[in-house]
């Protein structure tokens, strides 16, 4: 009952939330730019309700989730990049006089992208970059195999806590070491770019921002609604009891593993439509983006929302994620202190590894202990041995009163 | 009567130390039995072989009528197979209520995509509640099981139990944290499941044995050392110089 009443106003609150920014960025008072980071925002925020899912509700602390994040960016950012390049392409020859041949037009965009990397011909991972359904489907299909792959070996030899972490960073760093390479095929540390330029599209980037942002928030919403009825369900119940006591669980029955491997998975398709979301938006992707560090922060989001809370996932990614390009973005006023300045851009930082590890210390719900606060629901708490023996079914702390 | 588990000539060392050496053992369909021994003489061991936490160097475990092999199932395997066990100290998921952790253990595809679609029926809230009754937690069934004290921790975990309708069940220590009201109850449930299922009680306190009036298996240094009732092996003297001497 809780939970679909926290469903609903959650719902109420986005809608709410997108109505005013249209209207706003429809009479100018909202700036195009704006419209832009919320809707990276929102697409954020379905990252770190994906990453709730994991650790806030599984207990498994991957710390490479935004690697599946940008392979989706990098999956979408192709189809663009390309059919974007072969408008152009097929343009330019159009004044050459001749019909254009397909080879002609293939040539020429494979040397438009590539001329950056030294090469002119498309690779082959590029063979599906012509097909706008073809990639899409790439988009869950390549970070859903990799994770698929990846947790099948971890959770399978029972790689948990800190080591299953340190794990997901290598994956993410490796393959952010692989993608700098110029000939992994993706043009090296230039990444893809231009990806704002939607194919076949004249409207002005204040429409598509719009366009962006509308479907951000759909997809927030059905995010939230779908994970909130799986969490809120048996399954949910199977996933909390594998975060508190796993042994227990494969004692009732249940592979833990194949829940690992199911939860893994499915986060990790999420992430990546949140990310072929979120890189349009961007306008550019580059291997920058796999960094180990974005992963951390993904984790740092949901820890200060409050996790075991999907909202609170939701809060925490919006509220850290939008202060951090406000601070950096170099408009929060500097602090002169007379012997050092307090420059923000690089102070951010230090303030954000502040609060989280004042949120780990004091507030291990995050900002969402604020509603269980307010609501005055309070999580059991009866600790102390019991007494043993005869002296019955007190515990240590409940006797000694 | 045939046999519902068969353990024969099982041992296990753990860097050289011989928990378990060449035990035989083994239970009917519906029997209560109760295993005692010192502490070091194997009996957590066995538990752990039996539920597929730890794998024997050498010897079979079979259950059922198809007699089984356990040895190369998993744990979950096996619990689905129908063995469930309760632990030493309650484990209950202390942040679900109790009506969540008895649906937990219901018995019910256990496989994530069946888990996903599967809904909650009139049928399993009867059984959530008949349950509930059965064990004296019909009241508390809204609660989270954190908040419930040790004893009413001991008996969810037995109801979770009983809610996997398992054929053999593996108890340790259940009289262990309780007053002696308590202690009663927990002899008639577990007489009383003994009536259709196979039970086996890991125990230290021969008080609570006597109670359980059953058949008593005696392990020491890995091995049975006696087995018989109550009375028998407590005449037995290897029985008295190895245990029951010492107290």
């Amino acid at each position: 009952m809780r939970n679909q009443k926290s469903r609903l106003i959650f719902v109420l609150v986005l809608a709410l939330f997108t109505i005013l920014v249209t209207i706003g960025a429809q009479n100018g008072l909202v700036s195009t730019s704006f419209v832009k980071t919320l809707g990276k925002t929102l697409c954020l925020c379905i990252a770190a309700l994906a990453m709730d899912l994991i650790w806030g509700y599984a207990g498994i602390l991957s710390l490479g989730h935004m690697a599946f994040f940008a392979l989706g960016g990098y999956m979408i950012g192709m189809w663009l990049m390309y059919a974007r390049t072969e408008e152009i392409v097929v343009a330019s020859l159009a004044n050459a006089g001749l019909p254009a041949t397909p080879e002609e037009i293939s040539q020429g965009i494979a040397s438009q992208i590539f001329g950056v990397v030294g090469a002119s011909d498309l690779p082959m991972i590029w063979g599906f970059a012509h097909s706008l359904p073809l990639q899409l489907m790439l988009v869950v299909l390549l970070p859903g195999l990799l994770a698929l792959a990846f947790g099948w070996l971890a959770f399978r030899a029972r790689v948990t806590g800190v080591y299953l972490s340190i794990l997901t960073q290598a994956m993410t760093l490796a393959l952010a070491l692989y993608l700098f390479q110029n000939d992994s095929g993706l043009r090296g540390n230039n990444g893809l770019s231009g990806l704002q330029n939607l194919p076949g599209v004249t409207a002005g980037q204040q429409e598509v921002s719009l366009w962006f942002f509308w479907a951000a928030a759909a997809a927030l919403c059905i995010t939230y609604i779908g994970l909130s009825a799986i969490v809120s369900g048996k399954f949910g119940s199977v996933i909390r009891a594998i975060r508190d006591d796993e042994a227990r669980v494969r004692f009732l029955g249940y592979s833990v593993e194949a829940y690992k491997l199911f939860v893994f998975t499915l986060t990790s398709v999420i992430v990546a439509l949140a990310g072929a979301l979120y890189y349009p938006q961007a306008g550019i992707i580059n291997p920058a983006e796999l960094a180990p560090i974005a992963s951390i922060y993904l984790a740092v989001w949901v820890a200060i929302g409050g996790r075991g809370k999907l909202y609170g996932a939701v809060i925490g990614a919006a509220v850290v994620s939008l202060l951090s390009s406000w601070f950096t973005g170099g408009r929060a006023p500097s602090i002169p202190l007379g012997f050092a300045t307090i420059d923000w851009v690089n102070w951010w930082q230090v303030l954000l590894g502040l609060s989280f590890v004042c949120v780990t210390l004091f507030a291990p719900k995050g900002i969402s202990g604020i509603f269980d606060w307010v609501a005055g629901a309070a999580s059991p708490d009866r600790k102390g041995a019991p007494l043993g023996r005869d002296d019955g079914s007190l515990q240590e702390q409940e006797a000694l009163k | 009567m045939s046999a519902l588990l068969e353990v024969s000539g099982v041992s296990v060392s753990f860097d050289g130390f011989r928990a378990i050496n060449n035990l035989t053992f083994s239970i009917g369909t519906a029997e209560l039995r109760a295993i005692i021994g010192p502490n070091g003489a194997g009996k957590s061991t066995f538990m752990d072989i039996v539920t597929g936490k730890t794998k024997p160097d050498s010897g079979a475990v079979t259950f059922g009528e198809k007699s089984t092999s356990l040895l190369k199932l998993s744990e979950a395997q096996i619990a689905r197979v129908g063995i469930g066990r309760k632990f030493q100290r309650p484990t209950v998921f202390e942040d679900q209520t109790v009506a969540e952790n008895l649906i937990l253990a219901l018995k019910a595809a256990r496989s994530p995509w069946k888990v996903l679609a599967w809904r909650i029926k009139s049928i399993d809230l009867e059984k959530v509640q008949r349950l509930a009754v059965q064990v004296g937690l019909a009241d508390h069934l809204p609660r989270k099981a954190g908040e419930l004290s040790h004893g009413q921790k001991q008996w969810l975990e037995i109801a979770m139990l009983l809610a996997q309708e398992p054929r053999l069940l593996l108890v340790d220590e259940p009289a262990a944290g309780m007053t002696l009201a308590e202690r009663e109850r927990t002899t008639e449930l577990l007489t009383q499941i003994a009536q259709t299922r196979a039970v086996v009680v890991v125990e230290h306190d021969m008080d609570f044995v006597r109670r359980l009036n059953c058949r008593v298996t005696v392990l020491h240094e890995g091995a049975v050392l006696a087995e018989g009732s109550l009375e028998h092996v407590t005449k037995n003297q290897d029985v008295i110089d190895v245990y029951l001497g010492r107290g």
